[in-house]
């Protein structure tokens, strides 16, 4: 049955990625970041002679690796700035401020942070500043909690440092969230809408006919939209499966249980499902079965036995 | 054949499609976006799907909020029976690249590079954040634009533009677009507020989605698909410090040794197509590139007028080559960048035969 083509209306709902990368610190990164919580600033000397904060393990210009470690001030100059009038979430400080490049005396390169100052005519490119140390500190870039404006004139010199300090830090977790409002497009939609009145539809290829379930919009074989939709099932044939017997967390299902790739009655592409109702030994390849949906769901909860005879292989072998 | 190759073979741009860039397109999956763009260029060589010796595409996963996303849009190429394909976690400048050296391999004649960039889901400038250096960059969130401002001001304390001339070059920019059916913001915009002071609205590129597709060819092969095909005489990228203080943000000396291998400075340029989503970087190229007042900068409005990411620098060349195959231009270079305060570049010449 060919149905008529769905309302432009998307769906649409939050989605959140979120990842904590543990990221391990080589010897020049973790004696940085470790100093920064003692509140020593390190950094490193380059094959020229100039010196790096913040510091990195290879030379920018030669490739060679450096390890020369040296203490610099936790003074210095802004190199360049720019005003923040409205501070983004995670930003170092919520309250308007400057991002800075700061090169702290005895540094030859500027390190990138915030400058907590009273407004944009406050700040300038030559201006002194000074860090603010973070109250808790832990060895991220983020001890610094800010540079403040600093009434003084460029003193420090770079010193020899061993770089070594007791409780070394020598990872960092960079947490990191991103929100996002995702939406499937007009075929996914389609797709789900349809499957929270407990009915399957694909979409059907005008070129080689084939009928495509979940649809994506797209044939991949002919690369065109496909538009007709077309309602599959109820019923279908398992065309594979295999038993799983790992117990998923968060995920109550009891093990074993048979996962099925499922062709769909004028379907021309299986589906996945979890069969039910029947013993996880006694699924088979040709078995008919039918989706379940239980209270509410807006999706087939598993697919059961119909009683039905088994299917042929050849009505089915394309689909495997 | 240009008679100033470098290269083993000879390969053109033979045809260019872009969408319609919007500031958000919920309706549509990404490979639904991407399709009819692809059907476009496609129409405009006569050839099939099938008939394309590589494939190649760009984009990036942090955009949708999804793994793999790009496997879902080869859906929109026809990738069955199986095709020879690649993709580039960038923008489809640099897939274009990739199907280039494909071409100069001999293992292909034809390639059909394309891109896209589906903004709208999340907030773009949070999200190319962790694009950024994870131990000393990323843990403070600096947005792309922030980043862009303080290139901009270290450009004004150089005296090297002042805000009034910003304006002008977003001014330029959204009156040459007013011509670009398919660009977001056209015509006279207002500058606007400070985003993040030096920069102002109208400085920034407005956020969109939208894709792009090159079809590009070798010798006759080109010739055949195209009256007056783009060649590529010229291609390079180049790459500099990650760290910001590392660099001098007034200048850009990746963009001038790209342009130097490429061929740019050999003879002049008519046209340039920059890459530029900030105004302030426009000034930067400018310089790097040598252009003088003569060279037609970014007819088609450029980036800020429309740079849906991962795709606007796959554009740039698409317009350069579609004034070639017009006849608008004789000689253009193409500029594409990546990361923060044009860290990376990519600089083509691209040049039609005398009629």
């Amino acid at each position: 049955m060919t149905a008529a083509a769905s309302p432009p209306e998307v769906l649409r709902a939050p989605l959140v990625v979120e990842f904590p990368f543990t990221r391990s610190l080589g010897p020049v990164q973790s004696a940085f970041l470790t100093g920064l919580r003692e509140r020593v600033v390190l950094g490193v000397r380059t094959t020229e002679g100039t010196v790096m904060v913040p510091p990195v393990e290879y030379d920018p210009v030669t490739a060679e690796e450096i390890r020369e470690l040296v203490e610099v001030g936790a003074t210095g100059t802004v190199t360049t700035w720019a005003w923040n009038g409205a501070p983004r979430p995670n930003q170092p400080l919520a309250t308007p401020f400057a991002w800075v490049l700061v090169r702290l005396d005895g540094a030859d390169t500027a390190i990138l942070h915030a400058l907590d100052a009273a407004g944009p005519e406050a700040v300038h490119t030559g201006m002194r500043v000074r860090i603010r140390w973070a109250e808790e500190r832990t060895g991220a870039i983020t001890d610094i909690a800010c540079f403040e404006p600093h009434d003084g004139p460029e003193a420090a010199q770079a010193t020899a440092h061993d770089g070594q300090f007791a409780d070394a830090v020598t990872g960092i977790v960079a947490e990191a969230r991103l929100d996002y409002t995702y939406s499937p497009g007009r075929s996914q939609t389609a797709y789900i809408n349809a499957l929270a009145e407990h009915r399957t539809v694909g979409e059907r290829c005008p070129s080689c006919h084939k009928v495509y379930v979940p649809p994506r919009g797209a044939c991949p074989t002919c690369g065109v939209a496909t538009t007709d939709q077309v309602e599959v099932g109820p019923a279908g044939t398992v065309t594979t499966y295999c038993i799983v017997n790992i117990k998923a967390k968060n995920l109550d299902i009891e093990v074993p249980y048979v996962y099925a790739h499922i062709a769909l009655d004028g379907a021309d592409l299986a589906l996945h499902g979890r069969i039910g109702g029947i013993p996880y030994d006694q699924v088979r390849m040709g078995l008919r079965v039918e989706p379940v949906w239980t209270e509410g769901g807006r999706h087939p909860d598993h697919y059961r036995p119909t009683g039905e005879p088994d299917a042929d292989y050849d009505a089915y072998k394309e689909l495997i | 054949m240009p008679a100033t190759s470098r290269y083993a073979r000879d390969v053109a741009v033979v045809a260019f499609a872009q969408s319609d860039h919007r500031r958000s397109s919920d309706e549509l999956s990404e490979v639904e976006m991407v399709m009819p763009v692809l059907h476009q260029v496609l129409a405009r060589t006569g050839l099939k799907a099938g008939e394309i010796g590589f494939t190649c595409s760009g984009s990036s996963d942090y955009l949708a909020g999804r793994a793999f996303s790009f496997t879902m849009t080869l859906d929109g190429v026809g990738a069955w029976p199986p095709i020879s394909e690649s993709h580039v976690e960038m923008d489809g400048a640099w897939a274009l690249y990739e199907a280039w050296v494909k071409i100069q391999t001999g293992e292909a004649d034809t390639a059909l590079v394309y891109s896209y960039g589906k903004s709208s889901p999340g907030s773009v400038r949070d999200v190319l954040t962790r694009q950024l250096d994870p131990y000393y960059l990323a843990p403070l969130w600096p947005d792309s634009v922030a980043l862009a401002a303080l290139q901009a001001q270290a450009l004004i304390d150089g005296g090297e533009t002042d805000e009034g001339a910003l304006a002008a070059v977003g001014a330029r920019s959204r009156a040459s677009a007013a011509d670009n059916p398919h660009a977001q913001l056209r015509g006279a915009v207002p500058q606007g507020d400070y985003q993040v002071r030096p920069l102002r609205t109208g400085d920034c590129p407005p956020i969109g989605d939208g894709a792009a597709a090159v079809i590009l060819a070798a010798g006759d092969t080109a010739r055949r698909l195209c009256e007056r095909p783009a060649w590529i005489t010229g291609i390079d990228h180049r790459i500099e410090a990650h760290g910001l203080g590392l660099r001098d943000l007034t200048d850009s000396p990746s963009t001038r040794i790209a342009a130097e291998h490429a061929g740019v400075f050999e003879r002049p340029v008519d046209t340039a197509e920059l890459h530029a989503p900030f105004s302030s970087q426009e000034v930067v190229l400018r310089k790097a590139l040598r252009l003088g007042e003569d060279v037609v900068v970014n007819p088609s409005g450029g980036a800020l007028a429309a740079n849906p990411v991962m795709a606007a620098g796959l554009i740039r060349i698409g317009e350069a080559a579609a004034r070639i195959h017009r006849g608008a231009s004789d000689r253009a270079v193409a500029h594409a960048t990546s990361g923060p305060c044009l860290q990376q570049n990519l600089v083509a010449v691209l040049e039609g035969e005398p009629a």
